[in-house]
């Protein structure tokens, strides 16, 4: 029982998604608040993330859309005066937070107690010396290592371990600082950049080869301990768990070496007292049964969502009862209603995880993954066999490959992929072996055990054998147990996928729908979290007695396809619910709240594909398919869908389709009447550089993805468009690419709404921040617009109304627009919910995805909705990662970066503004700027410049800032480009951390060729490497500034959601 | 793997469609158990509880990490009288295996059946509790179900002679009911000299110190000889120590009853609570039997129990050195957890 008769809790949560920080934690923090509701329990949050379900109206009794740094949640605790804190759900940002707290003081001073592990236990584990020393007391081994806070000592150390050697520093997320280490000179590099931000490093032993397994840990008040899930990575030691392919249960150890590894555990857990959850990593030889713990995690982790989903053990739940002071067995396992939640689940299936790598997107970034984590999201898939479920993770992936047997990109050298770890290593071993490779080479090569090796093996065999022989039905069948795709199938023997699943249907082959009830089947369990499989010979469950709206999912955080859309999915389902309706939703990502099985009446964790939405909706009572709600992959399926006879809940799927089909949406924008900016495609250079001279440069260039999955570009000259086309070859009369007037200094602007058959119901209008140029996931938006004319706002309304009437819309919406002297044009429109639907339906307090719901079920009753008129502003920023993806070159450019956003409200643009630039992980303490801005928007800063030094801020500037402060009357400490390698350079007041901001800003929104070698490049990348505030743009430079020169940091308000919105009724 | 289309029959009616290896000729009739566990099939299939069942695992890879020689047998053979998986792994690589899975069972001659939704097969054993039935070719009925339980099971998997193990000055009687080595191993931990005995030897006129009944197959009303034996050594004050079986011989014994449930608890992740301190402890278990609570002497009481279906999961005497559990404390399979209890055995000795 709540033993601490707590009234009220303060929960830190993560912030904007970021690589090694994801979507997790909104799954973690829901569950831990639904826990401390089930208790009466007062909950106030504190999480800038507005895109999460944790930070719903109907979640926390507070919401505090703030940044996560000690000045802003001290005062928060002053305000609120919690009676404790939980610093476990909220990923390594909130650990960090926690501790700080407690070392300022702040925690005791307000009597807030800490929940769950203590802040003394949490800084044995973290710290990695004090851990393996902590370790050694209770004769637990761990890597041999040498803790060192100098690049000397570093070297040193690796001398003695001898290279190859690992180097880790403490307290970071993800891994981030680590490598294997070769030579000194390499370890020097890194030690430096390193040492920078981190107090100290370790270099240890290199395991190479050595298997990794992972145990998800739970231990009570009375040291009741138990593990959850253990879990083997296909990808051995060397690769960071985060970047591995993962299975659960082990397949590898047997029931000696699981135990043995277990009990370590279980005596780890309790020798630091863990209250609540825990991870362990182990790396073990199974050739000598040797190991070593590599790290604990005292929190909730990526590693527990994923075995919490693998499970079906709501482990964020039982950990949150846990730090309440419960013992294991006074908590009931909500799976079964019948069970505790002491016991370990047992598993009667597979679970694969695959990570989602974006690195392509990211110009410059490399492919080469290895113990620094990179990828922005996860799949996992379910099935009765390694194959099967491996597959079907690969088609989770939305990578275009539907299985492993089409992955669409040529791998020139798949032998080096294999031994040099890519992103695409998997596909690699598929290749390889597909043409002949042995398991024996391919582990010799890679360490992967033969056992991962010999099951991708018979997938490649299995293609050659569908590419040679008839298909009869127990080939087909035997394809369909290894989990190959119709799709691939139809491609491998030349057919459609129609014909495949026809051909299924006609020998019977189907799939079953299986339960995942934590207890293998043992009891009987009222369970709806389930998967499909062809091992079987019977479903678990008839079809839902009520016809049921099946809602599409997002799929795997992607860059472009976030946590929003599970906050659309969760929303939706939840209206359903609400309404009376069965709501069943499919989804692949682990990450998710929208995978709580308590989110939905049924919930598939499937892929989101034609042929299993098929299979799902054809089992089961269906109502209809909502396809708006789950991001471009959802949206995608709509016309197929339809074309197969589906009903398609909302707007009908022809437009959509004429609204996502370029050609037909350009029709549609002339017949009535509204501008759009001249385009065209081109099947050559030639083509494309004519059409360049009708409209005159610049030029947006798009090419067809399904080619390498290139960026957009924009293009000034003839040169460049010659040179970047050339560049990877990307147009071609195959593959011709879109080309379209690029509009210089315009505004952007969106709108997000819903509609009922053509009306309007609700909308919501926001301005960028940033000109046109800026992708508008990477863009910084305004709600409501504050700089915006009326007259602007009225043409944007008017062409809104056309469109949504065209398209005879019902449901979600969103255009976007260009404005430019008082002519605004449409850049696009889609007829799903937008990435910004939960902040505009937070930022105007009207759910507009439950709006949506309602009126596609036609259950809408009419109201009022003010989005324009409010007495606050909501500020949206991306958050982004350059950080963890060496080299990628941080501009905001049209292709989109960003992996997340945050969003705060303020009671003007200034500090809204201010606040969600901080949100995004920055932070400045003192007045120190460095300076280097192209051409002629010098001047557009320098009057805020000339207010910095005026408040004593000391300047940085190089040659060409520099000269320019001068001659306008601003002084400023000029050092040299990083290319003069002359003293005082960029470089090295950067890496002794002399500045707290740095703002450089390209001359020309141009970076197509990656520019590795550029002093702006330079600039951008230490500024990134050590980890001090980046502004590259503009016109977010000039709020900045702004910022810094008119708002005091003492009198910004820290108010909640709830008081905002208050403010405003 | 050349394979055979075969089927598993109920007696209940139930048949389900799988793959045989073509050395599995003649169909097997027994008892059909489940086991939940992931991991431990080489020690499930060794351990001699299973005699005269047909064990089907519900975890659907079993074979993966091949069949390793040494500590993993419970016994010098499989025991179990058939298996029924999902899919039997063809590959294994595991440094440690001698054989793959397959080629394990068929120089043991172990019936098996693959390819069947093992699920499916769970389902209805939960639902009628464990039934007789049979692996058989699937063009050939089968009618004859046997009735295991009616068959004294310990009597033809215990030792025929006494044998002695390490050296020490105290001695403990081990009575071999169908002992799974481990038990022995446990004990071998301490200073102590073990004398294993067959289940029907007569150990209470010799010098001793303490008694361990091990676990076994069957009801354990058929151990008629044994609860005789049982009954002599609990006159005196001398520790005993019961596990699985060895503790419904022992409820037997003190006059209380024994009953079958449903479909048993064969697992690895059995939650019970130790009734003395509160604390929770993981087990691995594998009974179809279980001692009926109220039947408990008033001198004896519960000590732990399952927290799932409060079955009774251990017992002991209110003040002398005698107790039991059900569960197995000393894994193989299964979790280590409980292993104190051999400590406490050898403190009370």
């Amino acid at each position: 029982m709540n033993t601490l008769a707590l009234k009220k809790v303060l929960l830190l949560g993560s912030g904007g998604l970021r690589i090694g920080q994801a979507g997790e934690f909104d799954y973690s923090g829901s569950q831990a608040i639904k826990a401390l509701k089930e208790e009466n329990i007062e909950v106030v949050l504190v999480n800038p993330n507005i895109a999460t379900v944790q930070t719903d109206p109907n979640m926390a009794d507070k919401v505090y859309l703030q940044p996560l740094n000690s000045d802003i949640v001290t005062n928060i605790i002053e305000k609120e005066q919690p009676d404790a804190i939980l610093l476990g759900f909220g990923g390594q940002t909130a650990l960090n937070l926690g501790l700080k707290l407690a070392d300022l003081g702040v925690l005791a001073k307000h009597n807030v107690k800490v929940l769950g592990t203590s802040t003394k236990s949490i800084k044995l584990a973290e710290d990695r010396a004090l851990f393996k020393q902590e370790l050694q007391t209770i004769e637990i081994k761990t890597p041999v290592s040498v803790c060192v806070d100098t690049v000397e000592d570093a070297l040193t150390a690796a001398k003695e371990i001898g290279f190859p050697v690992m180097v880790r520093s403490g307290f970071t997320l993800g891994g981030m600082g680590s490598g294997i280490i070769h030579n000194p000179q390499d370890l020097r590099k890194l030690a430096q950049a390193t040492l920078s931000g981190a107090p100290h490093i370790l270099v240890e032993e290199y395991l190479c080869g050595w298997s990794e397994f992972e145990y998800e840990i739970i231990r009570d008040v009375d040291g009741n301990t138990l593990t959850i899930c253990n879990m083997e990575n296909m990808d051995p030691m060397g690769i960071h768990t985060g970047e591995s392919i993962v299975v659960a249960p082990s397949q590898s150890l047997t029931n000696e070496q699981y135990h043995f590894l277990r009990k370590i555990s279980l005596d780890v857990a309790n020798h630091f007292g863990i209250i609540g959850e825990c991870n362990i990593q182990f790396a073990f030889n199974l050739n000598t049964g040797d190991y070593r713990v590599i790290e604990i995690n005292p929190r909730l982790s990526r590693s527990s969502a994923l075995a919490s989903k693998a499970t079906g053990y709501p482990l964020a739940f039982v950990a949150t009862k846990l730090a309440l002071g419960y013992r294991l067995h006074e908590i009931k396992n909500s799976i079964t209603q019948k069970t505790c939640a002491f016991f370990e689940p047992a598993l009667d299936y597979i679970v694969v995880k695959i990570p989602r790598w974006d690195t392509h997107k990211l110009r410059a970034a490399e492919r080469f993954i290895g113990t620094e984590m990179k990828s922005v999201g996860e799949v996992m898939a379910i099935g009765r066999t390694f194959p099967e479920a491996l597959q079907k993770a690969v088609g989770m992936l939305n990578i275009g490959a539907n299985d492993l047997t089409d992955y669409p990109y040529p791998i020139d050298n798949p032998t080096n992929e294999i031994a040099h770890a890519t992103d695409r290593r998997l596909f690699a071993l598929y290749n390889f072996f597909k043409n002949g490779g042995s398991t024996e080479e391919a582990h010799t090569l890679s360490k992967i055990n033969l056992w991962f090796l010999h099951h991708v093996h018979s997938i490649a065999m299995l293609a050659k054998q569908l590419n040679e022989q008839t298909l009869d039905q127990n080939l087909l069948l035997a394809a369909k147990r290894l989990g190959c795709t119709d799709k691939s199938i139809a491609k491998i023997t030349q057919q459609t996928e129609a014909d495949i699943r026809q051909l299924r249907l006609q020998h019977g082959i189907t799939p079953y729908i299986k339960q995942i009830d934590t207890l293998a089947g043992e009891f009987d369990a009222q369970t709806n979290y389930l998967y499909l499989t062809y091992h079987g010979c019977e479903h678990d469950l008839a079809p839902s007695s009520q016809p049921a709206v099946i809602v599409l999912g997002s799929g795997p955080y992607s860059i472009g396809s976030s946590v929003e859309f599970d906050w659309c999915g969760v929303n939706t389902s939840r209206t359903l619910r609400r309404l009376g309706e069965q709501s069943i939703i499919i989804n692949s990502n682990p990450e998710t709240v929208s995978t709580d099985y308590d989110e939905s009446d049924r919930l598939y964790f499937e892929q989101l594909s034609f042929e299993r939405v098929q299979d799902i909706a054809d089992f089961e009572n269906l109502k209809g398919i909502i396809v708006s709600v789950g991001g471009q992959v959802a949206n995608n399926l709509a016309l197929p869908l339809h074309e197969a006879g589906y009903p398609i809940l909302g707007t009908a799927a022809q437009s959509i389709n004429q609204a996502e089909n370029r050609q037909l949406f350009s029709s549609l924008l002339n017949k009535l009447h509204i501008d759009q900016p001249a385009w065209s495609t081109a099947d050559s250079i030639d083509n494309a550089q004519e059409f360049a001279a009708q409209v005159g440069y610049p030029v947006l260039i798009r090419p067809s993805f399904v080619l390498s999955g290139a960026a957009m570009n924009i293009v000034f000259n003839d040169t460049e468009m010659q040179q970047y086309l050339e560049e990877a070859s990307l147009v071609s009369p195959d593959h011709p690419v879109v080309i379209s007037k690029f509009i210089q200094n315009a505004k952007e602007l969106q709108i997000d709404g819903v509609a009922d058959h053509g009306n309007v119901i609700v909308e919501a209008i926001s301005e960028h921040i940033e000109n046109a140029g800026v992708h508008s996931g990477d863009a910084t938006i305004v709600m409501p617009p504050q700089r915006l004319y009326l007259e602007t706002i009225r043409n944007t309304k008017k062409i809104m109304r056309k469109i949504v009437k065209a398209l005879n819309i019902t449901g979600p919406f969103n255009i976007q627009f260009l404005a430019k002297d008082n002519k605004v044009r449409v850049i696009e429109c889609n007829l799903r919910a937008s990435r910004s639907f939960p902040f505009a339906s937070k930022v105007a307090n009207h759910n507009f995805i439950a709006v949506s719901t309602e009126i596609m079920l036609d259950r809408y009753k009419p109201a009022a909705y003010e989005t324009l008129e409010l007495d606050y502003v909501g500020v949206k920023s991306p958050q982004f990662s350059y950080n963890r993806l060496k080299g990628a070159n941080p501009v905001a450019h049209v292709e989109m970066a960003s992996t997340g956003e945050v969003a705060c409200l303020g009671d003007n643009l200034l500090q809204a503004f201010y606040h969600s630039w901080q949100a995004t992980e920055k932070f400045i303490d003192r007045k120190k700027i460095f300076l280097s801005i192209g051409g002629d928007k010098k001047s557009t800063l320098l009057n805020y410049i000339k207010k910095l030094a005026e408040l004593d801020w000391e300047i940085f500037t190089t040659g060409g800032t520099h000269d320019f402060l001068a001659v306008n009357g601003v002084a400023s400490l000029h050092v040299f480009k990083a290319s003069k390698n002359i003293e005082p350079s960029v470089a090295s007041i950067v890496a002794q951390r002399k500045v707290d901001l740095i703002i450089n800003i390209p001359n020309k929104n141009r970076n197509y060729n990656h520019q590795q070698t550029s002093d702006g490049y330079l600039i951008r990348r230490l500024a990134i490497d050590h980890n001090i505030p980046l502004i590259t743009n503009l016109q977010s430079a000039l709020l900045t500034l702004q910022c810094l020169t008119e708002l005091d940091p003492n009198d910004l308000a820290i108010k909640s959601w709830q008081e905002f919105i208050g403010e405003n009724a | 793997m050349a394979m055979n289309a075969a089927k598993l029959v109920l007696k209940t009616g139930e048949c389900f469609h799988g793959l045989s290896p073509v050395w599995v000729n003649n169909p097997i009739g027994g008892e059909i158990v489940f086991n939940t566990s992931m991991v431990g099939y080489v020690e499930a299939l060794t351990d001699p509880s299973y005699a005269g069942q047909i064990l089907t695992f519900t975890y659907p890879l079993i074979g993966n990490y091949g069949v390793p020689t040494g500590d993993a047998w419970q016994s010098k053979k499989i025991q179990a009288r058939g298996m029924v998986v999902s899919e039997l792994a063809d590959f294994h690589a595991h440094p440690d295996a001698k054989y793959s899975l397959y080629e394990w069972c068929e120089q043991q001659g172990l019936p098996i059946i693959t390819g069947v939704d093992t699920r499916a097969v769970t389902k209805v054993l939960r639902h009628q509790g464990v039934v007789a039935g049979a692996i058989t070719p699937a063009d050939q009925p089968f009618t004859n179900f046997p009735n295991i339980n009616d068959t004294n099971l310990v009597a033809d998997v215990s030792i025929t002679a006494p044998l002695e193990y390490g050296s020490g000055d105290k001695t403990v009687i081990l009575v071999d009911c169908g002992m799974k080595t481990s038990i022995l191993k446990c004990l071998q931990q301490y200073p102590i000299k073990i004398k294993r005995v067959p289940y029907n030897y007569d150990f209470t006129s010799e010098p001793y110190d303490g008694v361990l009944i091990s676990n076994g197959p069957g009801d354990p009303q058929m151990c008629t000889e044994t609860i005789k034996i049982l009954q002599a050594a609990l006159t005196n004050a001398k520790p005993m120590f019961g596990i699985c079986l060895g503790s419904q011989l022992m409820a037997l014994a003190i006059g209380a009853q024994t009953y079958k449930l449903g479909f048993g608890h064969r697992a690895q992740n059995h939650p019970c609570m130790d009734l003395t301190s509160g604390r929770c402890y993981l087990t691995s278990q594998n009974h179809g039997y279980s001692i009926k609570e109220d039947t408990l002497p008033n001198e004896w009481k519960v000590w732990f129990k399952h927290l799932n279906d409060d079955t009774v999961q251990g017992i002991r005497h209110q003040t002398l050195p005698h107790f039991a559990v059900q569960f197995h404390p000393e894994a193989m399979p299964g979790p280590v957890d409980t292993q104190w209890i051999f400590d406490k055995f050898y403190q009370t000795l």
